[in-house]
């Protein structure tokens, strides 16, 4: 029997993997597919204090190796998630990770404090990278000194697990995550979507209606891997890395560069069995591989 | 219950120069099937193609388990797919979507434009068996696009119009003479490009009939996470691959 378990702050996960949020929506989506508590956690879709619309349609283009999507956190907002969705998310036998969204550092503390108070939600993930919000957003997670502000603020607020989503659309990720942990974040994952943009040459229009999107799936893969090496030696926090991941080896290949876990999530749409096939795949690479311990594998990248 | 499964390509039949359709055997999911609903194809060995394609079921046959698709072979995924050998496996996360409404005993009309006719013979046969008066009417650019005659002969009255006049009446398909005249339809259904499905939920307004439309947004999932296949309704951003594909064309904001 090998040790899949690994601890994040205090917080114990069966395994390291976990569904990026916003790919897996609240986990009920996926019952048909598999039982959604054999992952180590599920990061539900995206929250905001009030109902989002998200942006106009198209939403989504296809692209080599991905996709660009705008969704714009389209949700019901807190209060809808609080009675409609939320009971239902209580027999999941896995972590349900609530990620947090807002446009002022007074949302972000808000809707911190409403999901302080859900029993079942043990974490969140504090996202200062959605490319896909006119205010707030990725606006937060671009410069050092706002990303502090709304990490501090959170964190006065909130005694349980925090994870701070970071944004790959920096000059310097390594400073980005130094920043956040020295403000009290007791994680860090990254990398959320790439800014890209694509264009129909025939109509001579941009595929998406906001223009730009936010890029996913493995095309980003390398970007993400050298992210997460990257603030691996910047910070002694534990990442949840993600960006592309499809199979065990890829999750393998981020533990590596330095991720205690992983988040799955473009990869959902595709093959809605990839989480729990990769939870698999890797009992199966450390069983072939002699390793007893999955923190064994943390930042085991070889020079 | 939806499921994913390693389906196998039974035939690979062209219909003309760019339509197909793909039969693929070793289905379980078939007693689930219902006119409206869908399936995600995956496209394998193809660099720049990434997602899973939708496509309306075109058929099925319980005692074969097989499940067939219309395919109109316009894309990098669709053409793709189009090169497939007898045997190959086909991966597919299916049934998905809603269904459309089965009346009885009332008089009813199909509308389909291009690829649109795709989930109309199923919906065709459920509609003769519960006792309705069928009326299908089909249009395409030419001749070659008007296809499945004379399956659709066998659940009703069949007509069709061709932008080029080349099979009957010429025009498009709302420009019909079946639209002229008396207009006693209970129902009308329609699936094609939006502006034909707008035009006949136009039509469908001006006479106070009920209408449904299946709508084919550009999708990611299929099954309700990625939010990317939005329609806007009287009841804000709805997934068009869980909320639909079927909608009443009254709630749509068109």
């Amino acid at each position: 029997m090998v040790d899949l378990s690994i601890k994040i702050h205090e917080l114990e996960f069966k395994n390291p993997v976990s569904t990026a949020s916003g790919t897996f929506g609240y986990g009920e989506e996926f019952v048909d597919f598999f039982d959604p508590g054999q992952l180590g956690g599920i990061f539900i879709k995206g929250l905001t204090l009030k109902n989002r619309d998200g942006n106009p349609y198209p939403r989504m283009a296809e692209t080599a190796s991905g996709m660009l999507n705008a969704v714009g956190l389209q949700n019901k907002g807190i209060d809808h998630f609080i009675e409609n969705i939320y009971p239902r998310l209580k027999k999941f036998d896995t972590h349900i990770i609530a990620n947090v969204n807002g446009s002022t550092v007074e949302d972000y503390i808000a809707l911190t404090e409403r999901v302080n108070e859900l029993e079942h939600i043990p974490a969140i993930e504090l996202n200062i990278s959605c490319p896909n919000v006119k205010e707030g957003g990725m606006a937060f997670g671009v410069s050092c000194p706002s990303a502090i502000a709304v990490t501090e603020a959170v964190r006065k607020v909130y005694d349980k697990t925090l994870i701070v989503k970071l944004s790959p659309n920096v000059t310097d990720i390594a400073e980005m995550a130094a920043a956040v942990e020295g403000a009290g974040a007791d994680s860090i994952s990254l990398v959320n979507t790439l800014l890209g943009m694509a264009i129909d040459a025939e109509s001579r229009k941009p595929l998406l209606s906001t223009i730009t999107g936010g890029l996913s799936g493995p095309a980003i893969k390398p970007i993400a891997l050298r992210m997460v090496w990257q603030v691996y030696k910047a910070v002694k926090i534990p990442i949840f890395g993600m960006g592309g991941i499809m199979n065990a080896t890829d999750a393998i290949e981020f533990m590596l560069a330095g991720s205690s876990a992983v988040q799955v999530g473009t990869a959902c749409f595709i093959d809605p069995q990839a989480p729990v096939k990769i939870v698999q795949g890797i009992e199966e690479y450390m069983d072939s591989h002699g390793v007893k311990d999955v923190k064994e594998l943390v930042g085991a990248l070889k020079s | 219950m939806k499921r994913i499964e390693d389906l196998h390509l039974k035939e690979l039949r062209w219909l003309n120069s760019n339509s197909y359709v793909l039969e693929l055997s070793g289905s379980e999911a078939i007693h689930d099937i219902r006119p409206g609903m869908f399936a995600e194809v995956r496209v394998d060995n193809h660099p720049e193609v990434f997602l899973r394609r939708p496509f309306s079921y075109l058929d099925y046959n319980k005692d074969e388990k097989t499940v067939s698709f219309f395919v109109k072979a316009i894309g990098k995924g669709t053409r793709k797919l189009g090169t497939l050998k007898q045997g190959d496996t086909v991966n597919v996360v299916h049934p998905l979507g809603n269904v459309f409404s089965i009346p009885e005993n009332k008089k009813v009309l199909i509308t389909g434009g291009g690829s649109g006719i795709a989930p109309f013979i199923m919906l065709g046969r459920a509609l003769k068996a519960a006792g309705n008066e069928v009326h299908i009417i089909t249009g395409g650019r030419t001749e070659e696009d008007i296809l499945f005659s004379s399956a659709f002969e066998e659940y009703g009255e069949v007509y069709c119009t061709t932008e080029d006049g080349s099979k009957g009446e010429k025009g498009l398909l709302t420009q019909h003479s079946l639209f002229e005249g008396s207009f006693d339809f209970d129902l009308i259904y329609t699936c094609g490009p939006e502006g034909m499905m707008k035009a006949v939920a136009k039509i469908a307004k001006e006479q106070d009939i009920e209408c449904e439309a299946s709508l084919e947004n550009l999708m990611a999932c299929g099954f309700g996470v990625c939010l990317c296949c939005i329609q806007e309704t009287d009841k804000g951003n709805l997934c068009v691959c869980t909320e639909g594909p079927v909608f009443n064309t009254k709630d749509l904001k068109w």
